[in-house]
């Protein structure tokens, strides 16, 4: 069955950047905001207003790190493991939040947050944290999984 | 009272949003003033405080701080001291720690701070001082002189300006600026573009994260003047995702600014999470809503880039030093530098680093300075045992390089390079083997797939050092083993036999891949192995005969 708000969001996405120059990037980033995950709906709907084919949607969607196939139940929070923050202990570390996130979190890498003099660092909702320790790991967690 | 706490995302990161709040509740009267970052990392949240007498620091201030400051100001109005706080400064130590009050968090006047004084501030003379998005601050510290200076010349005498300043990409492979400007200029076209490449993905670096955030202004500034130069309407930001605050500062930079840039339009796209569209034809491929492949040059950019036309494609740093050329002239720019290397690098110091944050100077200064007299050293108090220079692609220099002067050529030389000018100290307690692995996986993980040598040796790469860590092959693989196999070498394989094959992998990746992803993910692999041969298992490393 159809999901019918995923339609009508789907066209209204489609709608604010069909006529900008390159749209595919900008209509996939706001998919991704408003529905959790580009769905093969999407993709479909997407190739069809484009005038793309469904497989070159899907091969710019599985290329990019940020869009999901699948939405995630559980927030997300990015830890860093670029050199600098491995520098710093993220590596120590990581193994430490994951177990404490079990079921609360998901806990993803993410190379790099540009903030590399006060790591470990991590982003959540839109939102950076710095010099993560343990405690700091854990208050967060609570924070997101509130 | 007027209180300046910096907005910038890595100042926010360590609280300094919950610091302005806390003194909004505990001093109504007061004005925040929320301004860009100084740069001086270890301090954020750096807070200053304006009681009638200048610009005092404190930091890195806690909420718990909050009242106790407020209450040296009270103080010493009612005493009548008007030289405010009072706090002796120690001038012992080094760097960070002169200029260090009593209470461990009296910073005094910013401006004078050893950290801040002893740097060349043009691309970043703004940092610390102006609020980010306000077009009074910008017009009133010299904003947009350098685009009336312009305006008023013909375009190719723009470009000889630049080409005079001996400006370079900033992003890492250091090609003048005014040539690049020149072909497209010189292409015949319908529309040109400028494209700015903000997908700022190196570990150890954040310049543009901070120009963007603090100075929007002053990049738009450059992007319509190389607009003008070329003759090209429309411009590109292509900002990665992992920097939210730098896309919502530009949005509203350009906003408000767009009467004053016009004709010329700027619009910020935002990447998706890719390391390899740093690389600029990839990063064209993803504005075009493709799959960030690299593609194949020529044919350059300069002459079909975006969409197939004429294009620009500038580093942050880079588009972000024209506003100085054009405003204080080429000659300004030039006098600062060495050798081929001319006019400031905004250097990032990171990493396991007592004082970080963002430096910038003229080229030439050694990394020994950068990381031990500027950076004080690490934070962990171990010594320092690595530095790796220029982000995932760039080598590793051990203390004995430490002489090497900040310069494109002199890092050449040294088989290393100086990338988007980022330097991430390691203490002793770093395994070499195991950041070797990592560069290796890094570039497994990022690797666009279209060619070969970075596609496939990355994970073979992996493979081998994890071989190495164990001590290496025991035996022939199951595929050497067939008897159709003729021509393997097969049998066991020591540490230094396991080794020949990661240099002569590392040498396939450098000379046989498309872009600086596959071709310099050997600097890492190749300095640490040089540098550091116990940690591989063998004493030295002799180069193998060709």
């Amino acid at each position: 069955m159809r999901d019918l708000r995923e339609d009508t969001e789907l066209a209204a996405i489609i709608a604010r950047h069909i006529g900008r120059e390159g749209p595919l990037l900008p209509i996939l980033h706001d998919v991704q905001k408003a529905l959790g995950h580009v769905s093969e709906t999407a993709k479909r709907q997407i190739a069809l207003a484009l005038n793309l084919s469904r497989a070159e949607v899907h091969g710019v969607v599985s290329f990019y790190h940020d869009f999901r196939a699948a939405p995630e139940p559980l927030p997300v929070i990015k830890l860093c493991r670029a050199e600098a923050c491995q520098a710093r202990g993220s590596e120590a570390l990581a193994p430490k939040v994951e177990a404490m996130a079990q079921g609360k979190a998901k806990i993803e890498t993410v190379y790099c947050l540009g903030l590399c003099s006060v790591g470990p660092n991590a982003m959540a909702k839109g939102e950076v944290h710095a010099r993560l320790d343990e405690a700091a790991a854990r208050a967060l967690i609570a924070e997101v999984s509130a | 009272m007027k209180i300046y706490i910096s907005d910038d995302a890595l100042a926010i990161a360590c609280g300094a949003d919950r610091v302005a709040n806390a003194f909004a509740k505990a001093a109504p009267d007061a004005e925040i003033v929320r301004v860009s970052s100084w740069g001086m990392h270890w301090l954020e949240p750096l807070v200053e405080i304006d009681s009638g007498n200048g610009r005092t620091g404190h930091g890195p201030v806690k909420v718990g701080d909050v009242p106790s400051i407020l209450n040296q100001y009270r103080h010493s109005r009612e005493s009548g001291n008007p030289s405010l706080p009072n706090h002796d400064a120690n001038d012992g130590g080094d760097m960070g720690s002169r200029f260090r009050g009593n209470d461990g968090i009296w910073v005094g006047d910013v401006s004078q701070h050893p950290f801040i004084a002893s740097q060349t501030r043009l691309t970043f003379a703004r940092a610390g001082k102006t609020r980010p998005t306000s077009l009074d601050d910008y017009k009133a510290t010299g904003g947009w002189t350098g685009l009336n200076n312009a305006r008023a010349m013909e375009p190719l005498a723009v470009i000889e300006q630049v080409t005079q300043s001996g400006l370079r990409g900033r992003g890492g492979a250091g090609f003048p600026a005014g040539i690049k400007w020149r072909t497209v200029a010189n292409a015949a076209a319908t529309q040109k573009y400028i494209v700015c490449n903000a997908d700022e993905g190196d570990s150890g670096t954040f310049a543009d994260r901070m120009l963007m955030e603090g100075d929007p202004y002053c990049l738009i500034e450059g992007m319509a003047i190389a607009g003008y130069a070329v003759g090209a309407d429309k411009g590109y930001i292509y900002v990665r995702s992992e920097y939210p605050h730098a896309i919502a500062k530009l949005n509203e930079a350009i906003d408000r600014c767009r009467a004053l840039i016009a004709p010329f339009d700027v619009e910020v796209r935002e990447g998706a999470g890719a390391y390899v569209c740093g690389e600029e034809t990839s990063l064209l491929n993803s504005l075009e809503g493709k799959r960030g492949e690299v593609r194949a040059k020529p044919p350059l950019p300069a002459l079909e880039g975006l969409f197939g036309k004429p294009t620009v494609v500038n580093n942050v740093l880079t588009l972000a030093a024209i506003p100085f050329i054009m405003a204080q002239g080429a000659k300004a720019y030039a006098g600062y530098g060495m050798g081929r290397s001319r006019g400031t690098m905004p250097i990032q110091i990171a990493g396991n680093v007592k004082h970080g944050g963002l430096y910038e100077t003229a080229f030439g200064v050694t990394l020994g300075e950068l990381v031990n007299d500027i950076g004080g050293g690490t934070e962990s108090g171990r010594p320092i045992r690595a530095v790796q220079v220029g982000g995932p692609l760039g080598a590793y220099f051990p203390p004995a390089l430490f002489d090497t002067p900040f310069d494109y050529e002199a890092f050449a030389a040294k088989e290393g390079l100086i990338g988007h000018g980022g330097v991430v100290v390691f203490d002793e307690t770093v395994d070499m083997l195991a950041q070797a692995r990592f560069a290796m996986e890094f570039c497994a993980v990022e690797s666009c797939g279209k060619c070969t040598p970075c596609r496939l040796g990355s994970t073979r790469g992996v493979e081998t050092l994890d071989r190495l860590r164990a001590g290496g092959r025991k035996g022939s693989d199951r595929v050497e083993a067939l008897p159709q196999i003729h021509n393997a070498k097969g049998g066991a394989r020591d540490a230094a036999a396991e080794l020949d094959l990661i240099a002569d992998l590392c040498e396939t990746m450098k000379y046989g891949s498309l872009c600086a992803l596959g071709g310099f993910t050997p600097y890492p692999v190749m300095s640490a192995i040089t540098h550091f041969p116990e940690d591989f298992g063998v004493e030295t490393r002799e180069e193998v005969a060709e």
